[in-house]
């Protein structure tokens, strides 16, 4: 594949395809727990689609101009968190002092994405898969918007589980994970269509 | 290999110092909101630095606002009114804050931040808080669990407080915590000697405060404390009085007992005192010093599950049906409750059955 549709593929394999939740079920905490309600759902998963674009492009330099040269690549578990960590404090003050109506929306999620594992994963993964910049910005920016999209999906189906009958032993994450593993079958029917490593 | 290490260390250390530095100049120049104006009361103005929380800034400026957590917002104590400059609720404060009280615009101080000039409304015996400098003169077990500490207090040297009352003690950093928290404890001293502060801590597993209490402080040791705070104190009515207490809600109970013998007072009062085994009780001989002082006045402990060796020939059974059975007088009198949240729920329902209006139970829940 050529280089400039080749950041595009992973853009969209990254929604899709390989989905970081459905494929990889990274970032299944925060999925869980907060896919109770459409709103902050859709508040949170634009967080960490911004956090992810932003973070995953830091780290790629980071990485390549700190790390490789020096040959420090072990170091990269403890790198990539210190960034990650200190960008989402970082936009938490902006967004406290710019923009006071998304601060009041996201709340106590913005600090907890510090803590959401799809975030390290794309970082890792970038590394592994030997991602170029403007790739592993827009696999970044991808797998956010593929993240936003399943806690979307799930926010949408629990709103209707809550006049479904369940059985008493599977309320809650119990039913929550049975329906993320037919979610993540579901999105199978997009695999074929692109195939990254 | 040594070059390996030092290079990765100082490689870590630049990303650190990098980042670190951006978070100082983010600070100073997203995180600055430059100097603001609280007015307390449309009397009195303060000026801050923006930014901090409410509850922060006051501390500073010497107006202290009760608040058993210290600022971690798990306690829910430091209400405040934000008449002007409130702006939205937190997160982190909605579960405090009841419909009514957002009317009211009532607002958590330790969650809240100033960030332009805000109007507040405090209670006015909240400007008599003051802070002060202490110096532990006294430690002594009362029971297994629970010591008493005797503070006197050195700057400044007198506190004005009613019987009942309690202060904030503030725990410095140490292994169980990174920063100065402050717990409230109920005074345990008669309010006639102001140069003295009595506590009863009781160990509780893991508790920052009790912890500190029980395995650090020593005799001679300065301690910080401010205060006074609460609304649990004797009202000035003629009618018979009921005390229910467990463990260290002693303390509070032993004070308005004092303070009573002290000023004379020939109301009728009975002190209920419940506790598991007879290695729970303490202070049996104050109590008895007192019913000898206290013409009207009697103690009555009950122990839930006494021990064979304690010999005990008192009342036995929870402390709730030990008053059931003996509170005759519920309808006409008050109550004064201390203790763990759960047995101020039991003991408030079993008087409530008595008939003794909701009103007129006063009581002081360990947060």
């Amino acid at each position: 594949m050529n280089s400039i549709i080749f950041p595009f593929a992973v853009f969209f394999a990254a929604i899709f395809t390989n989905n970081i939740l459905l494929t990889n079920y990274l970032g299944m905490c925060s999925f869980l727990s907060v896919s109770k309600e459409l709103e902050t759902s859709a508040g949170l998963g634009i967080a960490v689609t911004f956090v992810l674009a932003v973070t995953t492009a830091i780290n790629w330099v980071v990485y390549h101009f700190l790390l490789v040269p020096f040959q420090l690549e072990y170091l990269r578990f403890i790198v990539f968190i210190i960034v990650i960590a200190a960008f989402v404090q970082l936009i938490e003050m902006v967004i406290e002092r710019y923009s006071e109506g998304l601060y009041f929306a996201l709340g106590i999620f913005l600090p907890l994405i510090t803590v959401n594992c799809a975030i390290l994963g794309v970082s890792l993964f970038m590394v592994i898969r030997e991602y170029t910049f403007i790739t592993s910005f827009f696999f970044g920016l991808g797998s956010g918007l593929g993240w936003l999209l399943a806690i979307l999906a799930m926010a949408g189906i629990r709103k209707r589980l809550r006049t479904a009958k369940i059985p008493a032993g599977l309320e809650g994450a119990g039913i929550a994970l049975i329906i993320a593993g037919f979610m993540a079958m579901a999105f199978m029917g997009f695999s074929g269509m692109i195939t990254i490593s | 290999m040594i070059a390996t290490l030092l290079i990765s260390v100082l490689i870590i250390t630049l990303i650190a110092i990098a980042l670190a530095l951006l978070m100082v100049i983010a600070d100073a120049t997203v995180g600055n909101y430059g100097v603001v104006k609280i007015t307390i009361n449309d009397k009195k103005e303060l000026e801050v630095a923006g930014g901090q929380p409410l509850l922060k800034a006051l501390n500073g400026e010497g107006v202290f606002i009760p608040s058993a957590c210290g600022g971690r917002g798990s306690c829910g104590l430091c209400k405040v009114r934000v008449t002007e400059g409130g702006g939205n609720y937190l997160p982190t404060e909605l579960p405090w804050i009841s419909e009514e009280e957002k009317k009211q615009q009532v607002r958590l101080s330790c969650q809240f931040k100033v960030k332009n000039d805000v109007s507040i409304q405090i209670p006015e015996e909240l400007f008599s808080v003051r802070q002060f400098t202490t110096t532990v003169e006294r430690i002594r077990d009362l029971t297994h669990d629970i010591k008493e500490v005797r503070l006197k207090l050195n700057d400044p040297p007198n506190i004005e407080m009613k019987a009942g009352q309690f202060i904030q003690f503030q725990v410095p950093a140490y292994e169980l915590t990174d920063e100065p928290v402050y717990r409230a404890y109920s005074m345990a001293s008669v309010p006639s000697d102001t140069t003295h502060v009595e506590l009863e801590i009781r160990l509780v597993p893991n508790g920052i405060c009790t912890t500190y209490v029980h395995k650090h402080l020593k005799e001679g040791d300065t301690v910080t404390v401010n205060g006074p705070y609460g609304e649990f104190f004797l009202r000035d009515t003629e009618r018979d009085i009921i005390c229910i207490a467990g463990g260290s809600g002693m303390a509070p109970l032993k004070s308005i007992l004092l303070d009573m013998a002290e000023k004379g007072s020939k109301r009728k009062a009975r002190y209920f005192f419940g506790a598991r085994t007879a290695r729970d009780l303490f202070l049996l001989d104050e109590m008895h010093e007192l019913e000898e002082r206290m013409e009207n006045f009697t103690f009555i402990p009950a122990l839930s599950d006494p021990a064979p060796d304690d010999n005990w020939t008192g009342e036995t059974g929870l402390i709730t049906d030990v008053v059931k059975r003996m509170a005759e007088n519920a309808p006409e009198a008050e109550a004064y409750l201390c203790g763990s949240p759960g047995m101020i729920d039991a003991c408030v329902k079993v008087l409530s059955e008595l008939g003794m209006p909701e009103e007129r139970i006063y009581y002081d829940k360990f947060a």
